[in-house]
């Protein structure tokens, strides 16, 4: 199967933030239907290897397309700009500042209703936070101001686990 | 050179040829085979007209061997050679058998990796035990077609980790099943349930077996069972609760059940006071213990009191699973029950309450299981137009790399589709390493004490360099069938490391085929007449396979490639035609590698034709 094809041409898609979710998983049904082992189950052992790669090559490109901050991420790679969180770890004041009041908002949580208010809140802000990154990607293809965006995200992200982790333990 | 023959496009290489393929639901307590008849998918009696075979297994001194109700009449007055619930023994090791499931049986203490059991016909491993049961649906089903099988699905829990599923897999074999395809039990009763009723969206399989629990959530959507995601416990069912339903009886009665048999009996009939209650608000709890007689009356709400912390445990699981697919209870459009313990109206009232609607029960909760994997074993082999059925499944429990300080590195998420595949890279530790070892496990903990051991690989024949510049890349592959394997390769010298798998609590090459042999009664004369047999129907296999793929897509060779395939095909033809087992092998080889770019091109037509089909549909 072509390597060279990213996943947005694979699944037929633009290539950009913005994405038709249900038009990206009917194609997902659509290609697996055609390439997935289970359709060549009585077929010669090299066309099961190729399908074997194709199934994968397709659901690694699902998985990529599907999920907003790796699809972002992609983006930026694709446009050139690594996003490296191992090396670019320096955030900005406000960030890290807002990043510790919410810490400090969940170690005090006691109650249901409290991680409840708590992940509310957050969801809110997460939400603003990925229409920057739509305009960044989409509007303005800026892709070095979209990658910070991403690796801010991904402590976002993070810390949402979290929250939810603590609700879930909580309700139990 | 012989030429190939090729039929007309479109039509199979042998329309007269339907393929004999059957679903088998190895269960706990009982197993069942089923098939594709007339295009309805039932479940096929024995000789006695009986649809469910007990799983057990009784070796009789002498060499006999019992299976199904013949050998569950063993169970009480001969615990040791008696094997029922061998499913609880699949892939686990001594530590890990809970102490109810030890009942009665002389394991082989001290024996690392999987469990063994000492019996009247020597040491059995709980592959080998397992294989009798599938013998024997087997024979039911070649009974039944009067003919060979083309290959079975065998459904497993979809909890089950790999070890599970690979001692699965090592007892089809034995069994001289070929194995198309390990499905997941909840994916199965959604299939049987999704075609039967023509159900579209998503749906919750809530399957409380005999001794697992599973809960998927799957997307139907035209003919594709996609699963979201999926959780549970292997190690509880319903053989928990007559275990502590028969042991509240005794301590009532005052007696105490020492001897295996003894706990067995008292097992037994707490099953059958179980499942009187689930018709009945009272039921009678009677056995023989020690000779003598106990009776008494139980009520239900006794019942529900000692399965309460059980059923609460599932619901937990539920929740889990419902956070993981990060969807609302409101977005699911039914439940389905599937196995034997939901038939207990507690569990209907606890799933009931938990989503809000009532569960759909109007499949045989019992065979539900074996027939979707009928009906998926009928599409596998090729028996329906293609496009109808399609199966996208996920890895039910996340696979990991110890690194340093006993740690897990997680390297692929619970919950992904499969197949997939991840790489990693790794270096050396010291100056002039040229091997290290790989320790994979599978679990959600953090710790590697917290999760499975599946597996140790050892990496050699990497190039001695100073520490750190050696680049590894190790690739873990999951197949379809949710099964792993690992390859790697040294990035700087471009060497193919090589790779030798421990499996923990597995069984290892050496050891299925030693078994395969005594099956054989090491006759080598019958393993080598098998050998011959098994490459004369690969060979009969790929050309047919070849001559399809020619007829559909054969447009894309060029008239150089086509004459390579044809030449390579003509030599296997010779070779099987010469019954000359190696000469097959060799010509099976070259052929397949004569046609990989062939296969590649045709994967990329599919591809095409997949974006092609998406716009037409979207004007």
């Amino acid at each position: 199967m072509t390597p060279a094809i990213d996943d947005f041409a694979l699944f037929g898609l633009e290539r950009r933030f913005a994405l038709d979710r249900t038009a990206l998983d009917q194609c997902r049904r659509a290609l697996q239907a055609e390439v997935h082992p289970d359709r060549f189950v009585a077929a010669d052992a090299a066309a099961r290897r190729a399908a074997m790669q194709s199934a994968v090559r397709v659901n690694e490109a699902y998985a990529r397309l599907k999920d907003p901050l790796r699809r972002a991420a992609y983006l930026c790679e694709l446009a050139g700009v690594r996003i490296g969180a191992e090396e670019n770890t320096a955030m900005p004041l406000e960030f890290l500042q807002r990043q510790m009041a919410w810490r400090e908002a969940l170690d005090d949580a006691v109650s249901a209703d409290e991680v409840q208010a708590l992940a509310s809140d957050l969801e809110a802000e997460r939400r603003l936070d990925y229409e920057r990154l739509a305009r960044s990607l989409d509007e303005d293809r800026d892709f070095a101001r979209a990658a910070q965006e991403v690796r801010a995200l991904m402590f976002v992200e993070r810390f949402a686990a979290d929250v939810d982790d603590r609700r879930a333990a909580l309700e139990h | 050179m012989a030429l190939l023959q090729i039929s007309e496009p479109g039509a199979s290489p042998d329309p007269h040829a339907r393929r004999h393929a059957v679903g088998i639901d190895l269960g706990t307590t009982h197993s069942l085979v089923a098939a594709v008849r007339s295009g309805v998918a039932e479940c096929l009696p024995d000789r006695d007209g009986r649809l469910i075979l007990p799983s057990a297994v009784r070796y009789l001194p002498g060499g006999k061997t019992l299976v199904g109700d013949e050998a569950l009449a063993g169970a009480v007055t001969d615990p040791k050679n008696t094997v029922v619930s061998v499913k609880r023994l699949m892939g686990r090791g001594l530590d890990d058998v809970a102490p109810d499931a030890r009942r009665g049986y002389d394991f082989v203490e001290a024996s690392p990796g999987m469990v063994r059991l000492r019996t009247a016909a020597g040491v059995k491993s709980p592959v080998e035990i397992s294989a009798e049961i599938l013998a024997t649906l087997r024979q039911r089903a070649e009974d039944t077609f009067d003919a060979e099988l083309y290959g079975a699905v065998i459904t497993v829990p979809a909890y089950f980790d790999d070890a599970q599923r690979q001692a699965t897999k090592d007892a089809a074999e034995l069994a001289g099943l070929p194995l198309l395809r390990l499905i997941s039990e909840p994916t199965a009763a959604a299939l049987a349930y999704g075609l039967d009723n023509a159900s579209e969206g998503l749906y919750a399989v809530y399957d409380l077996g005999g001794g697992t629990f599973d809960i998927s959530l799957l997307r139907m959507t035209r003919g594709v069972f996609e699963v979201v995601a999926t959780g549970g416990d292997s190690a509880l069912g319903g053989d928990d609760i007559d275990a502590a339903l028969a042991d509240r009886a005794l301590a009532r009665a005052g007696v105490v059940g020492d001897t295996a048999g003894d706990r067995r009996g008292a097992a037994l009939a707490a099953r059958a006071t179980k499942e009187a209650l689930s018709a009945t608000s009272q039921a009678e709890f009677a056995c023989s213990i020690a000779g003598k007689q106990v009776s008494l009356v139980v009520e239900r709400t006794e019942l529900e009191a000692i399965a309460r912390p059980l059923v609460d445990r599932t619901i937990v699981a539920v929740r889990r699973v419902i956070r993981d697919a990060k969807v609302a209870m409101a977005e699911i459009d039914g439940v389905v029950l599937v196995g034997g313990s939901t038939r207990m109206p507690m569990v209907r009232r606890a799933v009931h309450d938990l989503f809000g609607r009532a569960p759909l029960t109007n499949l045989d909760p019992d065979q539900v299981v074996a027939l979707g994997a009928a009906l998926q074993a009928d599409a596998l082999a090729g028996n329906h137009g293609a496009g109808d059925l399609l199966l996208l499944d996920v890895i039910p429990l996340s696979l990991g790399i110890e690194t340093m300080g006993g740690l897990v590195e997680r390297v692929v998420e619970r919950n992904s589709p499969i197949p997939t595949s991840r790489a990693q890279e790794f270096t050396t530790f010291q100056d002039g390493q040229t091997a290290m070892s790989i320790h994979v496990v599978q679990g959600e903990r953090d710790l590697v004490a917290d999760c499975r051991s599946l597996a140790r690989f050892e990496l050699r024949g990497i190039p001695p360099l100073v520490a750190g510049a050696a680049r590894i890349k190790v690739t873990f592959t999951v197949d379809a069938d949710g099964l792993l394997s690992v390859a790697a390769s040294e990035e700087t010298a471009a060497v193919e490391a090589t790779v030798t798998v421990k499996p923990s609590y597995g069984l290892s090459d050496d050891e299925v085929t030693r078994m395969l042999g005594e099956s054989f009664g090491h006759a080598e004369a019958d393993m080598a007449a098998r050998a011959l047999r098994e490459a004369q129907v690969d060979a009969d296999r790929l050309l047919a396979a070849i001559a399809g793929a020619l007829a559909a897509d054969g447009e894309l060779l060029s008239s150089d490639q086509r004459a390579a395939i044809e030449q390579a095909a003509g030599e296997l033809r010779v070779a099987r035609a010469a019954a000359d087992r190696f000469a097959i092998e060799r010509s099976l080889k070259a052929l397949s590698d004569a046609t990989e770019e062939f296969a590649a091109e045709r994967m990329n037509r599919g591809i095409k034709r997949a974006l092609a089909g998406r716009r037409i549909e979207d004007l």
